[in-house]
Protein backbone atom coordinates (compact mmCIF):
# COMPACT_ATOMS: atom_id res chain seq x y z
CA UNK A 1 0.00 0.00 0.00
CA UNK A 2 2.43 2.67 1.23
CA UNK A 3 4.68 1.86 -2.10
CA UNK A 4 1.85 3.20 -3.89
CA UNK A 5 3.26 6.64 -5.67
CA UNK A 6 -0.54 7.75 -5.03
CA UNK A 7 -0.27 7.75 -1.72
CA UNK A 8 3.12 10.27 -1.70
CA UNK A 9 2.04 12.98 -3.81
CA UNK A 10 4.48 15.95 -5.34
CA UNK A 11 2.17 18.28 -3.36
CA UNK A 12 0.46 17.24 -0.34
CA UNK A 13 -3.23 17.97 -0.74
CA UNK A 14 -4.66 20.32 2.24
CA UNK A 15 -6.43 17.31 4.31
CA UNK A 16 -4.57 14.50 3.91
CA UNK A 17 -6.14 13.08 6.58
CA UNK A 18 -9.58 13.00 4.13
CA UNK A 19 -7.57 12.82 0.31
CA UNK A 20 -8.04 8.54 -0.01
CA UNK A 21 -11.06 6.66 -0.17
CA UNK A 22 -9.63 4.86 3.04
CA UNK A 23 -8.75 8.19 5.28
CA UNK A 24 -12.68 9.28 4.36
CA UNK A 25 -13.98 5.71 5.70
CA UNK A 26 -12.14 5.88 8.44
CA UNK A 27 -12.79 9.82 9.00
CA UNK A 28 -17.16 8.54 9.30
CA UNK A 29 -16.39 4.70 10.60
CA UNK A 30 -14.49 6.65 13.98
CA UNK A 31 -17.05 9.32 14.37
CA UNK A 32 -19.24 5.94 14.38
CA UNK A 33 -17.54 4.19 16.54
CA UNK A 34 -17.55 7.54 18.99
CA UNK A 35 -21.22 7.52 19.17
CA UNK A 36 -20.93 4.25 20.02
CA UNK A 37 -18.57 5.35 23.27
CA UNK A 38 -20.77 8.05 23.96
CA UNK A 39 -23.62 5.43 24.90
CA UNK A 40 -21.04 2.89 26.38
CA UNK A 41 -20.03 5.18 29.00
CA UNK A 42 -23.82 7.28 29.64
CA UNK A 43 -24.43 3.87 30.58
CA UNK A 44 -21.72 3.84 32.90
CA UNK A 45 -22.17 7.45 34.42
CA UNK A 46 -26.32 6.47 34.34
CA UNK A 47 -24.85 3.59 37.05
CA UNK A 48 -22.89 5.99 38.93
CA UNK A 49 -25.15 8.57 39.64
CA UNK A 50 -27.78 5.53 40.84
CA UNK A 51 -24.55 4.22 43.44
CA UNK A 52 -22.88 7.20 44.33
CA UNK A 53 -24.38 7.10 48.13
CA UNK A 54 -24.10 3.65 48.25
CA UNK A 55 -21.25 3.33 50.40
CA UNK A 56 -22.15 0.87 52.68
CA UNK A 57 -20.75 2.63 55.86
CA UNK A 58 -17.37 2.86 53.76
CA UNK A 59 -16.07 6.55 53.09
CA UNK A 60 -18.00 8.75 50.96
CA UNK A 61 -17.00 10.92 47.87
CA UNK A 62 -16.73 13.75 49.95
CA UNK A 63 -14.31 12.29 52.44
CA UNK A 64 -12.49 10.69 49.58
CA UNK A 65 -11.72 12.86 46.97
CA UNK A 66 -9.33 15.73 47.09
CA UNK A 67 -9.69 18.55 44.50
CA UNK A 68 -5.94 19.17 44.37
CA UNK A 69 -5.00 16.36 42.56
CA UNK A 70 -8.20 15.94 40.56
CA UNK A 71 -7.57 19.79 39.37
CA UNK A 72 -3.67 18.93 38.13
CA UNK A 73 -5.07 15.73 36.27
CA UNK A 74 -7.84 17.92 34.48
CA UNK A 75 -5.04 20.09 33.46
CA UNK A 76 -2.21 17.80 32.42
CA UNK A 77 -5.48 16.21 29.93
CA UNK A 78 -6.53 19.52 28.28
CA UNK A 79 -3.29 20.39 27.55
CA UNK A 80 -2.81 17.16 26.10
CA UNK A 81 -5.58 17.46 24.17
CA UNK A 82 -4.23 21.32 22.90
CA UNK A 83 -1.03 19.70 21.97
CA UNK A 84 -2.57 16.97 19.59
CA UNK A 85 -4.17 20.11 17.92
CA UNK A 86 -0.82 21.71 17.27
CA UNK A 87 0.13 18.34 15.98
CA UNK A 88 -2.85 18.18 13.94
CA UNK A 89 -2.38 21.32 12.68
CA UNK A 90 1.71 20.21 11.54
CA UNK A 91 0.01 17.54 10.20
CA UNK A 92 -1.92 19.64 7.71
CA UNK A 93 1.32 21.84 6.93
CA UNK A 94 2.87 18.72 6.02
CA UNK A 95 5.78 18.83 8.79
CA UNK A 96 6.22 15.61 9.51
CA UNK A 97 9.29 16.49 12.65
CA UNK A 98 7.15 18.98 14.74
CA UNK A 99 4.04 16.65 14.36
CA UNK A 100 6.01 13.90 15.70
CA UNK A 101 7.34 16.18 18.54
CA UNK A 102 3.56 17.28 19.89
CA UNK A 103 2.43 14.32 19.68
CA UNK A 104 5.54 12.82 21.59
CA UNK A 105 4.62 16.07 23.97
CA UNK A 106 0.98 14.46 23.82
CA UNK A 107 2.20 11.00 25.22
CA UNK A 108 4.18 12.48 27.91
CA UNK A 109 1.14 14.53 29.05
CA UNK A 110 -0.78 11.13 29.10
CA UNK A 111 1.88 9.30 30.91
CA UNK A 112 1.43 11.96 33.48
CA UNK A 113 -2.31 11.60 33.68
CA UNK A 114 -2.06 8.21 34.34
CA UNK A 115 0.84 8.00 36.67
CA UNK A 116 -1.45 10.33 38.83
CA UNK A 117 -4.16 8.28 38.31
CA UNK A 118 -2.42 5.39 39.45
CA UNK A 119 -1.30 6.95 42.76
CA UNK A 120 -4.94 7.94 43.47
CA UNK A 121 -6.68 4.91 43.34
CA UNK A 122 -3.56 2.88 45.21
CA UNK A 123 -4.01 6.20 48.12
CA UNK A 124 -7.72 5.35 48.07
CA UNK A 125 -6.99 1.47 48.54
CA UNK A 126 -4.11 1.55 51.20
CA UNK A 127 -5.49 4.76 53.27
CA UNK A 128 -9.12 4.23 52.88
CA UNK A 129 -9.49 0.69 52.54
CA UNK A 130 -12.03 1.83 49.22
CA UNK A 131 -11.67 -1.14 46.50
CA UNK A 132 -13.97 -2.01 44.04
CA UNK A 133 -15.64 -4.46 46.36
CA UNK A 134 -16.01 -2.44 49.55
CA UNK A 135 -19.01 -1.27 48.74
CA UNK A 136 -22.03 0.07 45.06
CA UNK A 137 -19.99 3.34 45.09
CA UNK A 138 -16.66 1.84 44.90
CA UNK A 139 -17.41 -0.80 42.24
CA UNK A 140 -19.25 2.03 40.37
CA UNK A 141 -16.45 4.61 40.89
CA UNK A 142 -13.31 1.98 39.91
CA UNK A 143 -15.73 1.02 36.85
CA UNK A 144 -16.08 4.01 35.28
CA UNK A 145 -12.87 6.22 36.25
CA UNK A 146 -11.10 2.71 35.66
CA UNK A 147 -12.87 2.72 31.91
CA UNK A 148 -11.44 6.20 31.53
CA UNK A 149 -7.83 5.32 31.98
CA UNK A 150 -7.75 1.89 30.11
CA UNK A 151 -9.08 4.44 27.18
CA UNK A 152 -6.07 6.85 28.16
CA UNK A 153 -3.56 3.33 28.23
CA UNK A 154 -4.89 1.99 24.60
CA UNK A 155 -4.47 5.90 23.27
CA UNK A 156 -1.06 5.76 24.98
CA UNK A 157 -0.43 2.27 23.72
CA UNK A 158 -1.67 3.35 20.18
CA UNK A 159 -0.16 6.28 20.26
CA UNK A 160 3.22 5.03 20.36
CA UNK A 161 2.90 2.50 17.74
CA UNK A 162 1.99 4.68 15.35
CA UNK A 163 5.31 7.26 16.11
CA UNK A 164 7.42 4.17 15.57
CA UNK A 165 5.69 2.66 13.04
CA UNK A 166 5.91 5.95 10.82
CA UNK A 167 9.11 7.37 12.60
CA UNK A 168 11.37 6.80 9.51
CA UNK A 169 8.39 6.89 6.59
CA UNK A 170 7.30 10.32 6.71
CA UNK A 171 3.87 11.66 6.76
CA UNK A 172 1.71 10.39 3.11
CA UNK A 173 -1.33 9.73 2.43
CA UNK A 174 -1.67 6.56 4.02
CA UNK A 175 -0.70 6.84 7.93
CA UNK A 176 -2.60 10.63 7.50
CA UNK A 177 -5.73 8.89 8.31
CA UNK A 178 -4.08 7.06 11.45
CA UNK A 179 -2.90 10.12 12.83
CA UNK A 180 -5.99 12.23 12.68
CA UNK A 181 -7.59 9.15 13.66
CA UNK A 182 -5.78 9.60 17.04
CA UNK A 183 -6.24 12.64 17.45
CA UNK A 184 -10.24 12.67 17.48
CA UNK A 185 -9.75 9.60 19.90
CA UNK A 186 -7.59 11.90 22.38
CA UNK A 187 -10.10 14.90 22.10
CA UNK A 188 -12.89 12.17 22.65
CA UNK A 189 -11.05 10.87 25.71
CA UNK A 190 -10.63 14.58 27.45
CA UNK A 191 -14.56 15.07 26.49
CA UNK A 192 -15.25 12.06 28.63
CA UNK A 193 -12.73 13.28 31.39
CA UNK A 194 -14.78 17.06 31.16
CA UNK A 195 -18.06 14.83 32.59
CA UNK A 196 -16.10 12.26 35.33
CA UNK A 197 -14.29 15.52 37.36
CA UNK A 198 -17.82 17.14 37.24
CA UNK A 199 -20.17 14.62 37.61
CA UNK A 200 -17.64 12.48 39.75
CA UNK A 201 -15.09 14.87 41.72
CA UNK A 202 -17.00 18.06 42.04
CA UNK A 203 -20.59 16.84 42.13
CA UNK A 204 -19.42 14.60 44.87
CA UNK A 205 -17.87 17.29 46.81
CA UNK A 206 -21.21 19.22 46.59
CA UNK A 207 -23.23 16.35 48.03
CA UNK B 1 -4.98 20.46 -6.82
CA UNK B 2 -4.38 22.35 -10.41
CA UNK B 3 -1.31 23.63 -9.41
CA UNK B 4 1.64 21.93 -9.24
CA UNK B 5 4.25 23.96 -7.05
CA UNK B 6 6.91 21.10 -6.67
CA UNK B 7 7.14 21.16 -3.36
CA UNK B 8 5.76 19.27 -0.19
CA UNK B 9 4.86 22.32 1.54
CA UNK B 10 1.78 23.29 1.84
CA UNK B 11 0.99 26.42 -0.17
CA UNK B 12 1.10 30.16 1.30
CA UNK B 13 -2.60 30.73 1.42
CA UNK B 14 -3.44 27.41 3.11
CA UNK B 15 -0.72 28.00 5.59
CA UNK B 16 -2.05 31.50 6.65
CA UNK B 17 -5.72 29.77 7.06
CA UNK B 18 -4.37 27.07 8.75
CA UNK B 19 -2.51 29.74 10.85
CA UNK B 20 -6.09 31.44 11.44
CA UNK B 21 -7.74 28.05 12.36
CA UNK B 22 -5.06 27.46 15.44
CA UNK B 23 -5.49 30.99 16.70
CA UNK B 24 -9.08 30.08 17.36
CA UNK B 25 -8.38 26.81 18.59
CA UNK B 26 -6.10 28.36 21.28
CA UNK B 27 -8.39 30.53 22.35
CA UNK B 28 -10.77 28.16 23.04
CA UNK B 29 -8.28 26.12 24.79
CA UNK B 30 -8.05 29.50 26.58
CA UNK B 31 -11.95 29.42 27.29
CA UNK B 32 -11.44 25.86 28.54
CA UNK B 33 -8.76 26.36 30.76
CA UNK B 34 -11.17 28.99 32.62
CA UNK B 35 -14.60 27.08 32.88
CA UNK B 36 -12.66 24.33 34.63
CA UNK B 37 -11.27 27.12 36.91
CA UNK B 38 -14.74 28.23 37.30
CA UNK B 39 -16.38 25.28 38.02
CA UNK B 40 -13.23 24.05 40.61
CA UNK B 41 -13.57 27.44 42.05
CA UNK B 42 -17.26 27.32 42.35
CA UNK B 43 -17.28 23.62 44.75
CA UNK B 44 -13.51 24.29 46.61
CA UNK B 45 -14.93 28.32 47.89
CA UNK B 46 -18.64 26.81 48.91
CA UNK B 47 -19.67 29.85 47.48
CA UNK B 48 -23.00 28.99 45.52
CA UNK B 49 -26.51 27.57 46.94
CA UNK B 50 -26.31 23.87 46.62
CA UNK B 51 -29.61 23.32 44.63
CA UNK B 52 -27.90 25.45 41.72
CA UNK B 53 -24.35 24.24 41.90
CA UNK B 54 -25.36 21.33 39.92
CA UNK B 55 -26.62 23.01 37.03
CA UNK B 56 -24.54 25.16 36.40
CA UNK B 57 -21.31 22.56 36.97
CA UNK B 58 -23.36 20.60 34.07
CA UNK B 59 -23.69 23.59 32.06
CA UNK B 60 -20.04 24.81 32.07
CA UNK B 61 -19.45 21.08 30.74
CA UNK B 62 -21.27 21.40 28.53
CA UNK B 63 -20.18 24.29 27.01
CA UNK B 64 -16.29 22.98 27.36
CA UNK B 65 -17.27 20.36 25.46
CA UNK B 66 -19.13 22.00 22.46
CA UNK B 67 -15.48 23.90 22.65
CA UNK B 68 -13.47 20.07 22.51
CA UNK B 69 -15.70 18.63 19.59
CA UNK B 70 -16.94 22.15 17.19
CA UNK B 71 -13.20 23.10 17.68
CA UNK B 72 -10.77 20.46 18.61
CA UNK B 73 -12.58 17.44 16.29
CA UNK B 74 -13.02 20.12 13.77
CA UNK B 75 -17.13 19.22 13.96
CA UNK B 76 -18.23 22.93 12.84
CA UNK B 77 -16.22 22.44 9.46
CA UNK B 78 -17.38 21.68 5.96
CA UNK B 79 -17.87 17.50 5.30
CA UNK B 80 -18.90 17.11 9.02
CA UNK B 81 -22.54 16.42 8.35
CA UNK B 82 -22.03 12.95 8.81
CA UNK B 83 -20.01 13.25 11.65
CA UNK B 84 -22.04 15.25 12.97
CA UNK B 85 -24.84 12.77 12.75
CA UNK B 86 -23.01 9.92 14.35
CA UNK B 87 -22.26 11.57 17.52
CA UNK B 88 -25.52 13.16 18.00
CA UNK B 89 -26.96 9.77 17.70
CA UNK B 90 -24.73 8.43 20.01
CA UNK B 91 -25.38 11.53 22.31
CA UNK B 92 -29.07 10.90 21.61
CA UNK B 93 -28.67 6.88 22.74
CA UNK B 94 -26.68 8.18 25.81
CA UNK B 95 -29.78 10.09 26.60
CA UNK B 96 -31.90 7.24 26.78
CA UNK B 97 -29.69 5.68 28.53
CA UNK B 98 -29.83 8.27 30.96
CA UNK B 99 -32.96 8.63 31.52
CA UNK B 100 -33.47 4.63 31.64
CA UNK B 101 -31.42 4.83 34.36
CA UNK B 102 -32.67 7.50 36.19
CA UNK B 103 -36.26 6.10 35.98
CA UNK B 104 -35.47 2.39 37.08
CA UNK B 105 -33.46 3.59 39.91
CA UNK B 106 -35.97 7.11 41.30
CA UNK B 107 -39.38 6.52 40.42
Amino acid sequence: MSHDQSLNPETMPNEPEKATLEGKNKFLGFWFFLGGETVLFASLFGTFIALRHSTAGGPSADELFGLELVFIMTMLLLTSSLTSVYAVYHMRNNNFKKMQLWFGITAILGFAFLACEIYEFTHYITEYGFTFRSSAFGSAFYTLVGFHGGHVTFGLAWLIGLMLRNAKRGLNLYNAPKYYTFSLYWHFIDVIWVFIFTVVYLMGKVG
Amino acid sequence: MAENTNSKEANPFQKQKNKEEMQKQVISFAMMILFTIIAFVIVATDMMQEMFVVPVLLLLAIVQVAFQLYYFMHLKDKGHAFAAVMIYGGVWAAALTLAALGVITWW
